[in-house]
């Protein structure tokens, strides 16, 4: 799950890391106040929305008085920031952050995820802040430093010392960093964050500050996590996908025209994949979990046909150990009650897929009985030719 | 002989009193696995399905019914002491189905594997099952065949699918792993290619896997210089967005890196037979092995 920049300043706050005064806002008149209530300009106007690179999208501006401020934020909330990670409609602002202006000596970056191949933490920083980390990876890859953290002793004050001097600092900055490090590690580990990035990390005179915050939390972390997880914007997701976790499905919607309905991730992932080799485009995926009866089923239909440019539908059920003939009575209900607008591929394959499949036959709807894999992704790419 | 699951494998289950357990019990006791008593604290001294022992803690099942096996089926909150327990208990092969298991915590209980005799697979995994001899899973036991192909996979539904291919083949399976859809898994690939490389029932391997991290590539570059048998691979989500999580969690394209792409790419040049098409898995085997 994604939080905000505030919510993620404030989460550093609480451990103890260095950031700038700021408030949200949420209205103008919200805002013109938070900036006059930091005691100074200029003052920074940000954008909050989940996505990054929202300087370059004219989400961030800097205000020089209480004017320029009311100016910049009624400009700003409301508008449809575009990003490279928005995709072309953008994200609406809802929320501002109003920040005091900082002195920047030089800019770095920092960030805290799990190294998978080590199944350890890794603590990395660059020189190169305020950049794209992945263009800084693959060009000069020597620029990033990383530490990885040994779960049992967890961060020491060497991991510190060694992160700071990549960092080519020394004095009081070498000190401010050390202790800053520390705790951001604290903070990553206690919420259980999956990814920690501050980008850019300032020197500010003698000081390392803050000056962005990306948190991600691990969603299944969330459960011990009760105030974290009420940090959820959900006008930041997509409807659809919200809709479809209430049913406990996991949806995620793509651009195609093939609805897929699939038991598993894997076999989601795969179904998705030999639609495109049938030349067709999945328009979803979606994973209906163990328990593909008549409810979920309906669920499913309903979150699918919300999504206009469905020409079809392909659901692929692995029955496993639950009965082929109880998922095609469910199918079957699920298609009467949903009143199904396009043609529907169906296979189910396990134990009694051949009395599944007559019984999906002798249904009297428009429901086609898929055979193997690519019989039946061969079906749905043909049903949605057919139907243009 | 198969691998992992033999016939000396003692199993116990862990959340054997919870709906899940009790079910999955008895589908293991139906397919003759030798289950040989369970965990549940606080319903020690009793019997699930009639006949199975039921014991406080993992030690006690490990005492008295000298098992060396495990499975678990408890929450995700309580399953990582689960596993702790079973690793501080010295069992040698643990099993853990359960799915949405905190990251944090599988770092930990990653840790404790590395300093014990323990062996753990998954979580968030259908388990595993050697045909024939038992199963430690969920999977369908009617699909499999015995013989002499290894099957290593991230996923569940679409292992049973290439089962199913193979069995309808002819092709028999020696033991079919799921290590499961986390990011850190007890067992990756490799640690499991490992085994399959150094049993002589098994004769070639098939292995699933997906988009994210990097455990396809490790394994594609042992397999290159050290695996003895064909391999047959496959990975799902080529045509998954990035930055999206894929259902499980570990299924990823994060910061473009764990592409399907880069993944096919990697096993191509390791001479593993990759199939384009999850309908041509069973296929691609049967040529392999010239059937």
């Amino acid at each position: 799950m994604k939080i905000h920049e505030y919510q993620a300043k404030q989460l550093l706050a609480r451990y103890g890391v260095p950031v700038p005064r700021g408030n949200a806002a949420f209205k103008v008149d919200e805002a013109v106040a938070a900036g006059l209530s930091l005691g100074g300009f200029p003052v920074v106007v940000k954008a909050q929305i989940h996505a990054g690179g929202r300087g370059k999208g004219g989400g961030v501006k800097l205000a020089k008085n209480a004017e320029e401020l009311k100016t910049l934020a009624s400009q700003i909330l409301g508008m449809q920031l575009v990003t490279h990670q928005t995709g072309p409609v953008g994200q609406k602002v809802q929320r501002l952050l109003i920040e005091q202006g900082m002195k920047i000596d030089r800019e770095f970056y920092a960030s805290i995820l799990l190294d998978r191949a080590q199944s350890r933490d890794v603590f990395m920083v660059s020189t190169e802040g305020g950049m794209d980390i992945e263009e800084v990876a693959a060009k000069t890859p020597e620029k990033i430093v990383k530490v990885a953290i040994d779960p049992a002793t967890g961060f020491q004050a060497h991991h510190g010392r060694r992160l700071a001097y990549a960092l080519g600092l020394n004095g009081k900055a070498f000190k401010s960093a050390t202790v800053c490090f520390e705790k951001l590690y604290k903070a990553y580990c206690a919420a259980d964050c999956s990814l920690l990035e501050i980008n850019p990390l300032i020197l500010s005179g003698e000081e390392i500050i803050a000056l962005d915050a990306k948190v991600t939390f691990d969603d299944n972390a969330l459960d011990r996590h009760p105030d974290y997880a009420e940090l959820r914007d959900l006008s930041e997701e997509d409807p659809a996908e919200i809709e479809a976790s209430k049913s406990n499905l996991n949806f995620i919607k793509l651009d195609g025209n093939i609805g897929c309905m699939v038991n598993g991730a894997g076999l989601a992932m795969a179904t998705m994949d030999i639609i495109k080799l049938h030349g067709g485009e999945p328009a979803n995926f979606l994973d209906v979990g163990g328990g593909a009866n008549a409810q979920t089923v309906s669920a499913a239909f309903k979150i699918i046909l919300a999504d206009q440019n469905v020409k079809a539908i392909l659901i692929n059920i692995f029955g496993g150990i639950v009965r082929c003939d109880r998922v095609a009575a469910g199918v079957i209900e699920a298609a009467k009650t949903e009143h199904v607008r396009v043609p529907v591929v169906v296979r189910l394959e396990g134990n009694n897929a051949d009395v599944a499949a007559q019984m999906l036959r002798d249904s009297g709807l428009n429901l086609t009985v898929g055979g193997d894999l690519t019989d039946a992704a061969a079906k749905a790419c043909a049903a949605v030719k057919g139907g243009k | 002989m198969a691998i992992l699951l033999t016939k000396n494998t003692k199993i116990i289950v862990q959340g054997i009193t919870g709906s899940e357990g009790s079910f999955h019990t008895q589908q293991m006791l139906e397919y003759k696995t030798n289950v040989v008593g369970g965990v549940t604290p606080g319903k020690g001294g009793t019997k699930a399905l009639e006949s199975v022992p039921v014991f406080n803690t993992v030690r006690d099942a490990v005492e008295h019914t000298r098992a060396n096996a495990s499975i678990i089926f408890v929450p995700p909150p309580f399953a990582a002491d689960a596993m702790l327990e079973a690793i501080d208990a010295g069992v040698e092969l643990i099993v853990a189905i359960t799915e949405g298991v905190p990251v944090r915590d599988m770092v930990t209980v990653k840790h404790a594997l590395a300093g014990s005799r323990s062996r753990l697979i998954g979580p968030n995994c259908p388990g595993l099952i050697s045909p024939g001899v038992g199963k430690m899973g969920i999977m369908p036991a009617f699909i499999h065949l015995a013989g002499r192909c290894g099957l290593i996979s991230r996923s569940g539904t679409l292992t049973y699918e290439a089962v199913k291919q193979l069995s309808d083949r002819g092709i028999g399976q020696s033991t079919c792993v799921g290590i499961g859809g986390d990011p850190v898994p007890g067992t990756n690939f490799l640690d499991a290619l490992k085994l399959f490389n150094a049993d002589s029932d098994t004769d070639a391997v098939v292995m699933i896997g997906e988009i994210g991290g990097s455990a396809e590539e490790e394994a594609a570059e042992y397999i290159q210089s050290e695996f003895k048998k064909p391999v047959v691979g496959f990975i799902a989500g080529q045509t998954a967005p990035p930055g999206r999580r894929m259902g499980h969690a570990g299924a990823i394209i994060a910061g473009g890196k764990g592409t399907a792409k880069e993944k096919v790419a990697a096993m191509t040049r390791a001479g593993i037979h990759v199939s384009n098409s999850p309908a041509d898995i069973g296929a691609t085997m049967a040529k392999v092995l010239g059937k």
